[in-house]
């Protein structure tokens, strides 16, 4: 008979014993050596019936298929251009996949996006090597004009976002700002500065707290608090 | 004159006092600190990232590098040259070799995680000090690693075995001194460092050895707990 060592949603770190027999099945983030199932990376423990998992609590910005990311031109290639997504690997955008304008042979790349600008764009495809393809055709993928960009912990990003977005509308709500969280841990944020300033700080509260309970109200109340009033605006 | 007692008191199977923390570093992935009676660890891991030059990119796994570097001021008074040297250089590829067989890094092909050590304040056992805050700062990392590593040195002053050897005993002059770091996976039992310095007698190696299993599996979960309080 199977044997479970450790609590559900617990934190689990390399080399602990979560299971014991033969009953459960490791999954991401846990291995099975001979009767047991040990953790080989540090995590949440999520157990869904027989099967054990961790979702990772820190790291890097692994690079996922579907993924909506914020990045940032790094190089112009000779048909696209070269994309820093946060990450170990960086990103190409091609061509064809740029833009739905018809761009004559030899034009110059950098007209329709230059060095150090930034870009709102969907990853299409990633290989076994960690090569990864990205679009910009697509509801809401877009260059980026202005505001400011800040960087998160990328497995902090589904707090930030909240269920069904509640979090970032929230805060989008109060500030005023426009918001665009990549699921690389690049948010963009645009609006007044004193509001501007604000989500910045809510975002990073998120960020530090994001492993607690009951954060949405928490950060609901720190933006009333800390509401600050527009030019113009009335009381 | 024989060495009877321990200078500062210890018992000949005791370790210095052990004071560990994780996430220190804030622009780190991941970042861990180690103090084990005066010496005192710092490391911090950087990536996975993008590995240059390109030649050294390897497409099947990632690789691991490892910096360990003592500070100017951090020796007993003499003032340390700042820079690579023969033995940091040795420290570093040991500390590598000590740590890879738990870390697997083979879903971030052609990347490259550094692990830099750093040693504030030494008093001996800095390797060993630099292996367990980099195994540390490695799980802090969201690296995937089969097992902590943990290690701590044991050895021989005179004729007395004993672990954790500080500064003044490796130092001891009227008979012989063996110093030997160990690194281990104490949950599997594997030794992934063994070195040694000086000279020592096969039945008193086999005898320091077994003394330094309990201490090492007593800071493997000194490790495991410092990692949980950062999320508490």
């Amino acid at each position: 008979m199977g044997e479970l060592l450790v609590k559900d949603k617990e934190v689990v770190v390399p080399g602990e014993i979560i299971a014991e027999g033969m009953d459960y099945l490791p999954s991401f983030g846990t291995y099975r050596k001979e009767q047991r199932i040990i953790a080989n990376r540090l995590g949440l423990l999520s157990i869904d019936g027989k099967v054990i998992r961790t979702i990772p609590l820190a790291g890097r910005y692994v690079p996922r298929r579907n993924d909506m990311i914020i990045g940032r031109v790094i190089d112009i290639l000779m048909s696209g251009w070269r994309i820093n997504i946060n990450s170990a690997y960086s990103a190409v955008l091609m061509l064809q996949e740029a833009t739905f304008k018809y761009i004559e042979k030899g034009a110059n790349l950098s007209k329709f996006f230059s060095l150090d600008d930034w870009v709102v764009a969907k990853i299409i495809r990633v290989s076994s090597q960690n090569l990864v393809d990205l679009t910009m055709k697509g509801p809401g993928l877009r260059k980026l004009d202005g505001g400011r960009i800040i960087t998160v912990n990328t497995y902090k990003v589904p707090r930030i976002i909240g269920k069904q977005g509640s979090m970032v509308s929230m805060i989008k709500e109060v500030t005023g700002c426009r918001i665009t969280v990549g699921q690389n841990g690049f948010v963009w944020i645009q609006g007044e500065p004193e509001q501007e300033l604000l989500a910045v700080r809510a975002i990073k509260k998120i960020g530090a707290e994001a492993h607690r309970n009951g954060l949405t109200d928490d950060i609901k109340k720190f933006l009333d608090k800390n509401k600050v009033k527009t030019k113009g605006e009335k009381q | 004159m024989t060495f009877k007692k321990r200078p500062d008191g210890r018992k000949f199977d005791q370790t210095r006092e052990i004071e560990a923390k994780a996430g220190i570093i804030k622009k780190a992935d991941g970042s861990a600190y180690f103090r084990i009676g005066k010496t005192a660890a710092y490391a911090a891991v950087y990536g996975p990232r993008e590995l240059f030059p390109r030649s050294q990119q390897d497409p099947k796994k990632g690789r691991l590098r490892c910096n360990y570097n003592m500070m100017p001021f951090s020796g007993a008074g003499e003032r340390v040259r700042p820079g690579p040297s023969r033995r940091s250089k040795e420290i570093s590829m040991v500390s590598e070799k000590a740590l890879l067989p738990v870390v697997d890094l083979s879903d971030y092909p052609n990347a490259v995680v550094d692990v830099f050590i750093e040693l504030p304040q030494t008093d001996a056992g800095s390797r060993c000090a630099g292996i367990c805050a980099a195994s540390i700062a490695l799980a802090d990392a969201g690296i995937t690693m089969r097992n902590m590593v943990s290690a701590v040195s044991c050895g021989k002053v005179d004729d007395k075995v004993m672990i954790d050897l500080d500064y003044e005993e490796e130092s001891y002059e009227d008979g012989d001194v063996a110093d030997i770091p160990v690194a281990m996976v104490p949950d599997t039992g594997e030794i992934t460092l063994l070195q040694m310095d000086g000279k020592i007698k096969k039945e008193d190696l086999k005898k320091a050895i077994e003394m330094v299993k309990k201490p090492l599996k007593e800071i493997v979960e000194i490790q495991k707990k410092v990692l949980k309080e950062r999320y508490k």
